[in-house]
């Protein structure tokens, strides 16, 4: 991992231009993801969650500090833990929650649930299932961009498992080829399921693999919202220059299970998992925060606490939705109003 | 109606330059669709007229590049991504099957994805197993895909451009065999709408159903089955998905009698599809059991004396159909 040297928070302010609103707002939303988490484990052990939802609960400085860096008209693609990233880019918690339940209400009426909740409006281009299947989507809207002569980038999400499918290096590889303005940001957070990843790849770092396709390769502190913030950034300006894409690999750890079903303990030690929380991105960003005089206690108590509120609000709706109609099932396959 | 004379591949590649021209936001994508002008020519001239960011030549990596042409469709373009051996569909198959089929359902209908991908089927080249099959069952197999098997040059034309003007995900099968052939094509703006087949011949005796090349192939042996005193009905579906069921079970409850060509496999195949999805609609009308014919449940072999006599021909047609009628 680089050796970066933690700067005073107000030396980055001065450096990216963040506002102490930004810093702020940077982790309310990092709170509202881990409260979002919090409550879909609650509705689930209640019986009231279909399925198996895949938590983002450790991780949640990534999607923040990279979303923090794109615009409305940006695009992102998500993966089967993709309930951060669709927060991050500022899409509705009642509809989310809807969508988790498989409510009427739902993103998605029901048909997508907690792996596929997207939100085209917000630059959510799906989130996907197929583990390494978005990195080739993300891949086309950077392309499509390109031929609009815009200046959108797309950032493709993706695990450290997902960087062995064929589809990373095959898009990458187009990408780097094409100056695509591409952000492909790896979440290395040590297990696909069970198979902790460095018991199936060589290399400590996923991102030298970069080399290979002659673009930036950085590894960065996954669990440093503002470490994240700033390297997207790097990234995020040379793909809007035409200086084509980067692979940031973002070294972080999932706190629970592969899913809400799984306790997550058999494959790995207590003890890795415990070095891990001490590293809380939320925890460790408050105490900054606070220690650098941006915030206070009591502003960041009262974030909390509204956003505790919020979460019960999109939990409430969800519950109340109704259950969509059998027909429903039967709709959306194709643009035209009956399916074929 | 006038007509001109230019092959298949000419008519492919007419109908890409003409939507390219008229709509600037389709573009081209595929394995050597650019300077060489495409392996088997459908691309001629499109890269001098258009430049190397409409129509782009990948790497060979179509699982990718067939995801790339999703994240194009849903960002608003019209991508025609071209996969050059319809057996390559396979390298591909995770994003047509889980990505291109389910994004716009999974999303509660929020994408569209105007999203045309060309490729081949048909045997008959000596290119072995993995050049040589059709493989348009195991796409009609998935919901959420249309799906386009032209016979003709002209239908070819006409049925392409319906095609990347469709705003849904379209699999376009190209008959390797016919490429180089030359036939009439209607001058002038011409499209051809999905799902509604057309009836080559009409006839009462039998309804012969071919899907690509091979209702051609059925036309012809109609044409002769007529000099012997039979009429025989011929209709190419021109789209199996969505399929056009209407004016098969009209036919059938006329003639009594169903022939389907296909030159898929056998097995789950296109032809056991369309005869079951009929078969309520005509039981009490047959006049005898569906037949089919299809290539047979093995690989495509190499050497000619073997690979003939493995896939539909005008020979066989003639013969099942003479088996049906006479016994």
């Amino acid at each position: 991992m680089n050796k970066y040297i933690k700067k005073e928070i107000y030396s980055l302010i001065k450096e990216y231009g963040l506002t102490k609103d930004i810093l702020i707002n940077l982790y309310g939303i990092m709170v509202r993801i881990r409260y979002f988490e919090n409550k879909i484990t609650d509705l689930y052990s209640k019986g009231l969650m279909p399925g198996l939802a895949h938590l983002y609960i450790g991780e949640e400085a990534i999607a923040v500090g990279v979303c923090a860096n794109l615009t409305k008209r940006d695009f992102a693609v998500s993966t089967h833990r993709g309930h951060g990233h669709l927060i991050a880019q500022g899409c509705d918690l009642k509809r989310m929650m809807a969508e988790v339940l498989g409510k009427e209400d739902g993103y998605c009426k029901g048909k997508g649930g907690t792996m596929h909740i997207a939100d085209f409006s917000k630059g959510i281009l799906g989130a996907n299932g197929i583990v390494g299947a978005g990195i080739p989507i993300a891949t086309g809207s950077g392309y499509s961009a390109k031929v609009r002569g815009t200046d959108q980038v797309t950032v493709a999400f993706f695990g450290d498992a997902a960087s062995n499918q064929g589809t990373f290096h095959e898009s990458i590889n187009m990408a780097a080829a094409w100056k695509l303005p591409v952000i492909y940001v790896c979440e290395n957070n040590l297990y696909g399921i069970s198979v902790d990843i460095r018991k199936v790849t060589a290399t400590k770092d996923i991102a030298i693999r970069a080399k290979a396709y002659d673009i930036p390769g950085i590894v960065v502190d996954g669990n440093d919202v503002l470490e994240v913030y700033r390297v997207t950034k790097e990234a995020v300006e040379r793909a809007r220059k035409g200086e084509g894409p980067s692979l940031i690999e973002c070294k972080t750890y999932r706190w629970k299970g592969h899913n809400v079903g799984d306790p997550g303990r058999v494959y790995r030690l207590e003890k890795e998992t415990k070095e891990w929380k001490e590293r809380c991105p939320i925890k460790t960003f408050r105490e900054r925060l606070i220690k650098e005089k941006i915030s206070s206690e009591e502003e960041l108590n009262l974030i909390e606490k509204n956003t505790k509120e919020m979460i019960k609000e999109a939990a409430d709706f969800a519950i109340q939705s109704p259950y969509p109609d059998e027909k429903e099932a039967y709709e959306d396959l194709f643009v035209e109003e009956k399916g074929v | 109606m006038k007509v001109k004379r230019i092959t298949y591949a000419q008519a492919v590649a007419e109908a890409i330059d003409e939507e390219m021209q008229r709509d600037k936001d389709v573009i081209l994508l595929g394995e050597d669709v650019g300077i060489l002008g495409g392996n088997f020519k459908t691309t001629v001239g499109l890269y001098e007229k258009y430049g190397e960011w409409r129509v782009k030549d990948t790497p060979i990596s179509e699982n990718s590049f067939t995801g790339l042409g999703l994240g194009i469709a849903l960002t608003g373009l019209r991508p025609i991504i071209e996969i050059m051996f319809g057996d390559f569909l396979m390298l591909a198959m995770d994003q047509i099957a889980n990505q291109v089929a389910k994004i716009r359902y999974m999303s509660g209908g929020q994408a569209k994805i105007p999203l045309t991908i060309r490729t081949t089927l048909g045997g008959g080249r000596s290119s072995a197993a993995q050049h040589s099959q059709s493989l348009q069952a195991l796409v009609c197999h998935i919901p959420g895909l249309k799906v386009v098997m032209p016979s003709s040059a002209s239908d070819a034309k006409g049925l392409l451009k319906t095609a990347i003007r469709d705003d849904n995900p379209v699999i376009f099968f190209e008959h390797k065999m016919e490429y180089n052939k030359t036939y009439e094509v209607p001058k002038g703006e011409y499209t051809i709408p999905f799902g509604k087949a057309n009836i080559l011949k009409e006839g009462k005796d039998i309804t012969i159903i071919g899907t690509s090349n091979q209702a051609l192939k059925a036309q012809q042996v109609a044409e002769e089955l007529a000099k012997e005193g039979i009429n025989a009905e011929v209709i190419d579906p021109r789209t199996l998905v969505p399929l056009d069921k209407n004016t098969i079970i009209k036919s059938v409850k006329k003639t009594g009698r169903l022939l389907i060509v296909d030159e898929g496999y056998e097995r789950c195949g296109v032809a056991a599809e369309i005869a079951m999805s009929i078969l309520n609609d005509v039981f009490y009308y047959l006049d005898g059991p569906f037949e089919r014919l299809t290539t047979a449940n093995i690989p495509l072999p190499f050497s000619p004396a073997l690979e003939f006599p493995v896939i539909p021909n005008e020979k066989k047609i003639y013969q099942r159909v003479k088996k049906m009628l006479i016994g």
